[in-house]
């Protein structure tokens, strides 16, 4: 080019490109565009921690505001990754606090934080405003206490689903009088009462709250003061949703309510008392998103809130809604985006409320929005799934949970292949699917070849042979992620593609065929792979030759370095795979 | 794991007389429950991890999530409890119950039986029926558990476990 832009209008332009997507592109089309782009730019997104350092990433951005991160595999959710794996956020916050003294929002989704990091994010930014720790853990309510009071400036406080030693509910009384920049707070994961009085004060003193989740704590005659000095939230998280039956409550909670014109959000309700379901009815017409998954409510009474949110779009919640719960469903809330359906008796041996597959099959014919669901449930047919899958082409999101995982096809006792061949085969946008039920290598055959979309796959008790595994990896283009347990997917497939999985996140196999010289051949292959042996039998080496590993997590990396908080039960392989374990 | 659907060891032992008993270092009153945790069962819905509900989730639902069960050790003067939701697994269960009764004397019943020096941990369950602790992953049975009993296993000997046998002298009250 005989001239170019100069620097700042291309930083101007630039200012406008919001998705990592388009930064990234933009960074790759020249050396004087690349360095522009990361002096600018302000968020990034890690979705795994340890396929960076933090040195890298403040090498090359040295002006962030915002960052958000991801650690723990999802298979961490169920028990499967030994307590003490990793996913530390200390090291990240203290090298940020040295690096970005302008940072603004942390996100970390399933690390492991403790007090001392968030002291530290206390401390060291004067401007901080979000905080949000998504299934995290390693923390007590004392960080909560440090955040509180130090971070003047806070907006956002979210904790959704931490697991937090709870020391006592006195953190909260530590926002100061000045605080009064609030927009968010969740405490629902928390079980300490906290103070009453100070989280009025807080409440009212905060003009911009949006969003308030309380904990079980808080009873519900606490409920209506609450919101009564928030009539402009849109989120709303009750505590625990029971009271002896009083009308003076009742009528109090329910003129409450009708004060809260913006309600889009409902959720909480730990231990309902269905009588004062009707409270609600006022708000009910403009609520988008009902949260009723830790609630016991019969049937019936479902129904009849159901029947008052005509505008719902994404409902979760337990089968105690049953099969005629979910007909209703489908015959009121028209806009329906999302459902999920959780188990209210997982251990169970026999079924204890009538929810079958019949409920998915009438959602998915008359919600014609529909497009992501969690569904558990005891039987399924082949017959309702190409069903499903004809009603509904437009799902982005299938994850079907059989509690007996390698259920056939009740009616015709035949595996569960064709029903989820329809669906990767109609639902062409598909992004994310989890299967379970009595499924061979010829379901993988079918999502090897349709699912070109599909970004998520998580497979249980499936499968015959390595051909399984090859076809996924071999077919999915779009794949990212993939978790694999408990199937006899081994070596062959997983070496044959090797190359795939520098072009994924991650792969997790536990409880597979795979075996430790794989694992070695692998990492020497694939220089750019993490591959991380979890196994808590001792060093791989001491067993016999074919013998299977209990899980293998293999990962791209840029970070050239084995990670140095590997606990003993981790072994990583390096290129010329001499073992290395801490 | 090893192949799928074989029979597979566990390192669960009754410890009857004749049988093989581990000496250790430090006695333990329930040996055979260290990292036993993992072992995947026999029938696949005894698994762990399984169905896929996230452990905040159980943890958090709507029962309550605290799981209080009284426990009772024979030969001790009154009951504890335990709360079940605080343990992540047998063994740590084990520890727990060996911290609430080692003032009543462990010690000295492991004295005085020097070959049936262990007591048998078992459990009533939903339905009523007394089961020995540690067939079932960790979460079965910390769900169906009602209460714990910590038996001494010289009243097992012989007597194979039936429930009404192990009732038998075991108070009823609440």
């Amino acid at each position: 080019m005989a001239y170019s832009f100069p620097e700042e209008v291309l930083e101007h332009v630039f200012s406008f490109l919001s998705s990592d997507r388009d930064r990234n592109a933009v960074s790759l089309v020249c050396k004087s565009w690349y360095d522009i782009e990361r002096w600018c730019r302000r968020r990034i997104f890690v979705g795994n921690c340890y396929a960076v350092s933090p040195e890298i990433v403040i090498r090359r951005f040295p002006e962030l505001r915002a960052v958000e991160m991801k650690g723990k595999p999802h298979f961490a959710d169920f028990n499967l990754v030994p307590e003490g794996w990793g996913a530390y956020a200390y090291p990240w916050i203290a090298a940020m606090a040295e690096a970005y003294p302008f940072l603004e929002e942390i996100k970390l989704k399933r690390m492991v934080v403790t007090d001392e990091s968030l002291e530290l994010i206390s401390k060291s930014y004067k401007n901080f405003k979000v905080l949000v720790l998504t299934s995290c853990e390693g923390f007590t309510t004392d960080g909560l206490a440090s955040i509180a009071a130090n971070c003047r400036h806070l907006r956002e406080l979210d904790l959704r689903e931490s697991e937090v030693e709870d020391l006592s509910g006195h953190w909260l009384s530590h926002f100061p009088d000045s605080c009064t920049s609030l927009v968010s707070l969740n405490m629902s994961c928390l079980g300490s009462e906290v103070s009453f009085s100070a989280l009025e004060r807080l409440v009212a003193r905060s003009p911009n709250l949006r969003t308030l989740r309380l904990n079980r704590a808080v009873p519900l005659e606490r409920l209506a003061n609450l919101i009564r000095r928030a009539p402009q939230l849109v989120e709303l998280g009750t505590g625990a949703y029971s009271a002896e039956i009083r009308s003076d409550t009742f009528s109090n909670l329910a003129d409450a309510f009708s004060a809260c014109k913006q309600l889009k959000t409902l959720s909480g309700f730990w231990d309902v008392v269905p009588s004062y379901l009707p409270a609600m009815y006022s708000v009910c017409s403009g609520i988008t998103s009902l949260n009723l998954s830790y609630a016991a409510i019969p049937s019936s009474d479902l129904v009849k809130l159901i029947n008052q949110c005509q505008n719902l779009q994404r409902l979760w919640v337990l089968d105690y809604i049953e099969d005629s719960g979910l007909d209703a469903l489908a015959a009121s809330c028209k806009g329906l985006q999302e459902l999920r359906v959780f188990p209210s008796d997982p251990f169970g041996a026999e079924p204890n409320v009538p929810l079958t597959e019949q409920g998915l099959v009438s959602v998915s014919e008359g919600c014609p929005k529909l497009e992501s669901v969690l569904y558990f449930c005891r039987q399924m047919s082949n017959a309702a799934l190409i069903a499903i899958a004809k009603n509904r082409p437009n799902f982005i999101r299938f994850r079907l949970c059989i509690i007996d995982p390698q259920a056939p096809d009740y009616l015709t006792l035949e595996p569960l292949d064709t029903g989820f061949g329809a669906i990767v085969e109609n639902c062409k946008e598909l992004r994310r699917l989890s299967m379970t039920g009595l499924l061979t290598d010829r379901v993988f055959k079918y999502i090897g070849s349709h699912a070109k979309k599909l970004e998520m796959l998580s497979v249980a008790f499936a499968g015959d042979s390595d051909l399984g595994l090859h076809h996924v990896l071999s077919g999915c283009d779009s794949l990212r992620k993939l978790e694999i347990r408990d199937c006899p997917f081994g070596d062959k497939a997983l070496l044959a593609n090797a190359a795939k999985l520098e072009t994924m996140r991650s792969l997790w196999m536990s409880s597979c065929f795979v075996s430790f010289g794989a694992c070695k051949l692998l990492a020497q292959k694939m220089p750019r792979l993490n591959v991380e042996v979890i196994d808590e039998r001792g060093p791989p080496e001491s067993r016999p030759e074919g013998c299977s590993v209990e899980r293998v997590y293999v990962y791209r990396t840029v970070d050239s370095r084995q990670r140095l908080d590997r606990p003993d039960f981790v072994w990583t392989l390096d290129e010329d795979s001499s073992l290395r374990y801490s | 794991m090893e192949k799928r659907g074989a029979g597979l060891e566990t390192e669960l032992r009754l410890g009857l007389p004749g049988g093989e008993v581990e000496k250790n270092e430090k006695k333990r009153v329930f040996e055979e429950f260290d990292g036993c945790e993992d072992k995947a069962a026999v029938h696949k819905n005894q698994v762990v991890g399984w169905p896929p509900v996230a452990a905040f989730r159980r943890k958090n639902s709507f029962n309550g999530g605290k799981m209080y069960v009284k426990v009772s050790m024979d030969g001790a003067p009154f009951l504890r409890k335990v709360d079940l939701s605080m343990h992540k697994g047998y063994s740590e269960l084990v520890r727990a119950l060996e911290d609430l009764f080692g003032c009543f004397g462990i010690g000295e019943a492991l004295k005085e039986d020097e070959e049936n020096n262990e007591f048998v941990p078992i459990y009533e369950d939903k339905d009523g029926d007394w089961m020995l602790l540690g067939d079932v992953p960790w979460e079965m049975f910390a769900n169906s558990c009602k209460r714990l009993r910590m038996m001494k296993r010289a009243d097992a000997n012989g007597v194979g476990l039936h429930a009404k046998d192990l009732l038998k002298g075991f108070s009823k009250e609440d």
